[in-house]
């Protein structure tokens, strides 16, 4: 089988059907939205910071889109629960990759990674790293 | 012989014409239904390119040798063959070899509507159009501070005639408007709109692009003032897109792109420019592509338009009754036996690129995403939706095999 099949395989249609993490939180730390304008993927990632504020404590995700983007972003939730911010910012597109455990075709990477973007900004607006209203992956 | 135009056609010989139809994934025959996004290209047109390269590739005008002539009369005599084809009675001098659609649309854009545009002007355009149409106009709205407006589509999909009749005024100087959607395979009455432009004082462009493949055109009984399409659409190569506009229109636009090929006697101070239509092809053209389209051109008018009408007016019609017999399935546009060979719908559990990944399973080929139409899919309330568009090669089967595909992911994602 080619690659469609591939990228559905249990885990993901789990995640897809049974989101983890999903809602907001009522006092996040920081709250970042994302998207891919051309798919109609949406993510929000709400975090709120340990009194460290670098380690996070709560980690939600909200959003709408194809099975890729959301199950990425459940995952994602349940890995940095307990990262640090730094830690965060270590992980890279192929650490999502290895996550999701499929092989991600090329035009639908950008979905696989929009919520680690989108939490990563997050971050990044909340140390004043940047400057950004919504992050966009293509 | 040519068969007459109510003859079902013989699909096992045309496909036979296009050898990528061959192509298997895992053991199973593509079905390639993005025939709006790009249709595939038969063996005579293959031939033509590959014959022009081998044995007579030159450039053209300027030489004297002998390829270069052989490469000039068959460059030109392309223009020919292409305006014969929509109906342009003017002959070359009123077709433009541009790449695409988009750039023949940007070309009337900047050469007439940057001259012409002012704040007291407008523009209308329709909710349906494709970002060619829309994004350029909007631009050229927004450097010239003409006002774009949107003429609104009903319920169905169709557009609102009476909101046409409000909206193009004498204030209007541009009615841009495709003749058909890529998106919801609505076929628009241009001819209509163009008797209520020109009644203003407006002129009319037509986006051809899903029109001109699949459909007897007659750009001079739409009476259109600019008329433009691609050729990679019509079973042509990519690269190369064609900009009908009325001769006396072309006579008095400036050009829109300078250098070689585009003028007559240069001096330090002053140029003066070529006659039609080569003072809008600077520098080296499409000159393997223009020989090939009008290999296309003939290649379809050897099958018969009509014909290839008739049966995407059928594969539609099926597919639309398929699609809709699902209660979970959302169809966009109007009817199935009064649109063009092209359905888009959302499956009401299935994201469109999920399920067109699990298509692609299926080695069924299908667009999903927002098929260039980001506003019209706003206002049909959906980011994106999978579409499958047909061609003179398609089967019922084949729509069968997208069905088949559709039960699978419906059953993946239950």
């Amino acid at each position: 089988m080619g690659l469609g099949s591939d990228m559905y395989r249990q885990q993901i249609l789990d995640h897809y059907k049974n989101p983890r993490n999903y809602g907001e939180l009522e006092e996040p730390t920081f709250s970042h939205t994302g998207e891919n304008p051309t798919c109609g993927d949406t993510i929000q990632i709400d975090v709120v910071l340990a009194d460290d504020e670098e380690t996070i404590e709560h980690i939600a995700f909200s959003g709408d889109g194809c099975a890729i983007s959301q199950a990425s972003a459940s995952l994602l939730t349940q890995q940095l629960q307990g990262m640090t911010l730094t830690e965060l910012h270590e992980l890279d597109r192929d650490d999502v990759i290895d996550m999701l455990g499929v092989e991600i075709s090329p035009m639908r990477v950008k979905c696989a990674v929009l919520a680690e973007k989108v939490a990563q900004d997050g971050a990044k607006i909340h140390t004043g790293d940047i400057e950004i209203d919504t992050t966009q992956t293509e | 012989m040519k068969a007459s135009t109510t003859d079902p056609l013989d699909i096992e010989h045309i496909r036979a014409d296009f050898p990528i139809l061959q192509r298997e994934f895992d053991g199973t025959q593509l079905v390639y239904l993005d025939n709006a996004a790009t249709s595939q290209t038969p063996e005579p047109v293959i031939d033509t390119i590959a014959e022009y390269y081998r044995t007579y590739n030159a450039n053209v005008h300027r030489g004297l040798h002998q390829l270069s002539q052989e490469a000039s009369i068959a460059y030109e005599e392309a223009h020919d063959r292409v305006a014969e084809f929509i109906g342009a009675s003017g002959g070359r001098e009123e077709i433009v070899f541009t790449k695409n659609t988009t750039e023949s649309m940007n070309l009337v854009a900047y050469a007439w509507g940057l001259a012409e545009l002012g704040p007291e002007d407008e523009i209308v355009t329709t909710q349906m159009e494709h970002h060619s149409s829309l994004v350029t106009w909007q631009q050229i709205g927004k450097k010239t501070g003409a006002e774009v407006k949107y003429i609104q589509i009903d319920e169905e999909g169709y557009l609102d005639m009476d909101h046409a009749r409000e909206l193009i005024t004498d204030d209007t100087a541009m009615v841009s408007v495709a003749h058909v959607s890529n998106t919801l395979g609505t076929i628009n009455p241009v001819s209509e709109l163009a008797d209520i432009a020109h009644d203003h004082g407006a002129y009319i462009f037509v986006d051809g692009a899903q029109s001109v493949p699949h459909q007897p055109v007659d750009v001079e009984a739409i009476d259109a003032d600019f008329f433009a399409f691609s050729g990679h659409k019509m079973c042509g190569p990519t690269g190369i897109g064609v900009l009908y506009g009325k001769r006396e229109l072309l006579e008095s636009m400036q050009p829109y792109l300078y250098g070689g090929s585009m003028v007559r006697k240069v001096t330090y101070e002053e140029t003066t420019f070529e006659e039609l239509p080569w003072k809008f092809e600077a520098g080296t053209p499409v000159i393997g592509q223009g020989i090939a389209l009008a290999a296309a051109c003939d290649y379809l008018d050897e099958i018969g338009l009509e014909r290839i009408q008739r049966h995407e007016h059928e594969l539609a019609e099926y597919a639309y009754d398929r699609l809709t017999a699902f209660e979970d399935i959302t169809v966009y546009g109007p009817p199935g036996n009064d649109r063009v060979g092209l359905v888009s719908f959302n499956l009401d559990s299935v994201h469109a690129h999920d399920l067109s990944s699990i298509l692609n399973d299926h080695a069924v080929a299908i667009r999903a995403g927002d098929h260039c139409t980001q506003p019209l899919h706003d206002t049909l309330g959906t980011a994106a939706s999978a579409r499958a568009s047909f061609y003179l090669y398609n089967t019922r089967e084949e729509i069968d095999a997208l069905i088949e595909g559709i039960d699978d992911a419906r059953e993946l994602f239950a």
